[in-house]
């Protein structure tokens, strides 16, 4: 897939330019040539929706870093000053704030998708690890965000959370003072978090770089979990992934546009227009909807240092999917009881963040041992089991054959490949 | 992109075209809030008037207050420095303008208190006519606030402000 750039510049401007750095040829070979299966579907589209995350989330929060101020006894108030006197300072506030919420939405399809067509497997488990990298990046990004406006769950949420570190054995206490800066959550915590939430983005960006370098090498994966074998599997980039790209980044804007302009509170938590008191706990700390699932982990466990192991196993354990996948076929459209496995661990995932959100009583405890005890399940036992037992459907022979059906895929020989979709009514 | 038959190529040029538009109106409209952000917000608007009080403000007394964040001069002046600036012809004014357009009241002067060469704020009772002297680079405004010598090319500014009652002001 990838190789020498096909560009040929023709402008003199292009030539001294591609003659020095070669950069129109490498936007060319990467986003207008290159070859993308033709069987594609609208999950594959969340990759470019979360690029256009990303730099929405750089381009609303680096202008409502020109107007907030991080320290503790201004913070909050400097959040109000934006959303009431800063032109446009409350839909800047909005937009980022349900960002992360939308970010983290695609995140987790993208996540899905990779999980359900075997993405994670052989050539890509690498592209699969700097995803998880990614993701990391992102829940510590989105951690320290949420501490920035220094309202009750955002210094009880900071407090919860660097004190799991105090479970750490013996040098607990000292790392969770580190982190503070301090013997609490206080103003250099927040000053800290201010600095890195700024940072983190960054250097997503540069894991995202990476991540896209590592897709290129082998190419897209597909519906089919079929490699592309000749170019008639396959679509160049522009325009038709550009176009379907592009539609659905505007289906998923109309999504989010819902939020920002209609419901902008709806994942927030009212408790967080108050001002941060350390003295006064709320009544239920909860994270951010995107955290549910594991914090509901974290309180399955009655010890605290195994609470903390369990939540971290949780996310770290997705890093060794391709390894803990046993199964030769990639995607879950020919794995009967891969497909329900999945699906059940979808539902369970998205039980535990319900559970995540309710207060740690009655029924709740016990559905939330259950269901965390099946996470692993999944994932340690069913996985792996499944790939050596199960028996995949039959396969078709190539993405084209898959997509056009036997006499079409024979017809697409003699056709150019990128045929011409015009003359089809 | 090989060369295709189009049956109605003008079609799809219109879709190009009015695709084109409408993202050009969308990235425009995402954008203006992104620069208007930076303009002066509402809470520093509303810092554009201040009051004073002139009571205790001595005949013959300059006063700095703060308007909008930068210096402004309240001047009880006496009658000597009254007649001064009411005796000084125009024609020996680099920026010509009479002492009764300079002040609502004619014992109270005020200007703004930064020198109109390069910004610094000069010094009171100083310089040949007893107005004011700029030690930055030598300028001298008389009474009324009047350039009179030196590199500046404009009289110190003249800021909106109204009387609220006999002793008291509101600049902006």
């Amino acid at each position: 897939m990838s190789g020498p750039s096909t560009y040929v510049p023709k402008s003199a401007a292009a030539k001294w330019l591609e003659s020095r750095l070669p950069i129109i040829g490498l936007v060319h070979s990467s986003f207008v040539v290159f070859p993308n299966p033709r069987n594609l579907n609208y999950f594959w589209t969340f990759g470019g929706i979360l690029a256009f995350m990303l730099v929405a989330q750089i381009i609303t929060g680096v202008p409502l870093a020109m107007h907030y101020t991080p320290e503790s006894t201004m913070a909050f108030s400097s959040v109000e000053h934006i959303m009431r006197d800063v032109n446009y300072g409350w839909l800047m506030r909005y937009v980022h704030a349900n960002g992360a919420s939308m970010f983290f939405i695609a995140v987790y399809i993208h996540i899905f998708r990779g999980i359900y067509y075997g993405s994670y497997k052989a050539p890509r488990e690498v592209l699969w690890l700097l995803g998880i990298v990614i993701y990391l990046l992102m829940m510590a990004t989105g951690f320290m965000g949420y501490v920035l406006p220094w309202g009750q769950m955002s210094g009880w949420g900071a407090t919860v959370i660097t004190s799991l570190f105090s479970a750490i054995p013996f040098v607990g206490n000292a790392v969770t003072q580190w982190l503070w800066g301090g013997f609490a959550v206080d103003n250099a915590t927040l000053n800290r978090f201010f600095a890195l939430h700024y940072l983190l983005p960054f250097m997503i960006a540069g894991v995202v770089v990476l991540h896209i370098w590592a897709l290129h090498v082998p190419g897209s994966n597909n519906p089919e979990g079929i490699e592309p074998q000749t170019p008639k599997d396959t679509l160049p980039f522009h325009p038709y992934f550009t176009v379907k790209d592009g539609f659905a980044l505007v289906c998923f804007m109309v999504f989010y546009a819902w939020f920002v302009f209609f419901i902008p509170n709806y994942l927030n938590h009212a408790d967080n227009y108050i001002e941060f008191n350390p003295l006064v706990t709320p009544a239920h700390i909860v994270p951010e909807w995107y955290y549910l699932p594991f914090y509901a982990i974290l309180r399955s466990i009655p010890d605290k240092l195994g609470g903390v192991i369990a939540m971290f196993m949780a996310i770290v354990l997705l890093a060794f999917l391709p390894w803990l996948d046993t199964s030769k076929v990639k995607s879950a459209s020919y794995r009967p009881y891969f497909k329900i496995a999945f699906w059940i661990f979808v539902l369970d995932a998205v039980v535990l963040g319900f559970i995540g959100s309710q207060p740690p009583e009655g029924s709740y405890v016990i559905w939330g041992q259950i269901l965390t005890a099946y996470y692993f399940l999944h994932l340690l036992v069913i996985t792996p089991l499944l790939g050596l037992f199960e028996k995949p459907l039959p396969m078709p022979a190539s993405i084209a054959e898959a997509v056009l059906g036997k006499a079409g895929s024979a017809a697409a020989i003699s056709a150019h490949a990128a045929s011409s979709p015009n003359t089809k009514g | 992109m090989a060369e295709l038959t189009l049956e109605d190529p003008a079609r799809r040029d219109f879709l190009y075209l009015a695709t084109g538009a409408i993202g050009v109106v969308a990235a425009a409209g995402a954008i203006w809030p992104l620069i208007n952000q930076m303009e002066p917000d509402a809470s520093t608007l509303a810092q554009a008037t201040t009051e004073v009080d002139l009571t205790n403000i001595a005949e013959g007394q300059i006063v700095t207050i703060k308007w909008q964040g930068k210096p402004v001069f309240v001047r009880h002046r006496t009658a000597k420095e009254i007649a001064d600036a009411r005796a000084t012809p125009l024609s020996e004014l680099k920026d010509p303008a009479t002492d009764e357009s300079r002040a609502q009241k004619p014992e109270w002067l005020i200007v703004v208190g930064i020198c109109t060469h390069l910004g610094c704020v000069p010094l009171g009772h100083q310089g040949k006519y007893e107005g004011w002297f700029c030690p930055c680079h030598g300028s001298v405004y008389d009474t009324a606030g009047r350039i009179r010598q030196g590199p500046a090319p404009k009289n110190l500014v003249l800021p909106p402000y109204k009387y609220t009652s006999n002793t008291k002001i509101t600049i902006g």
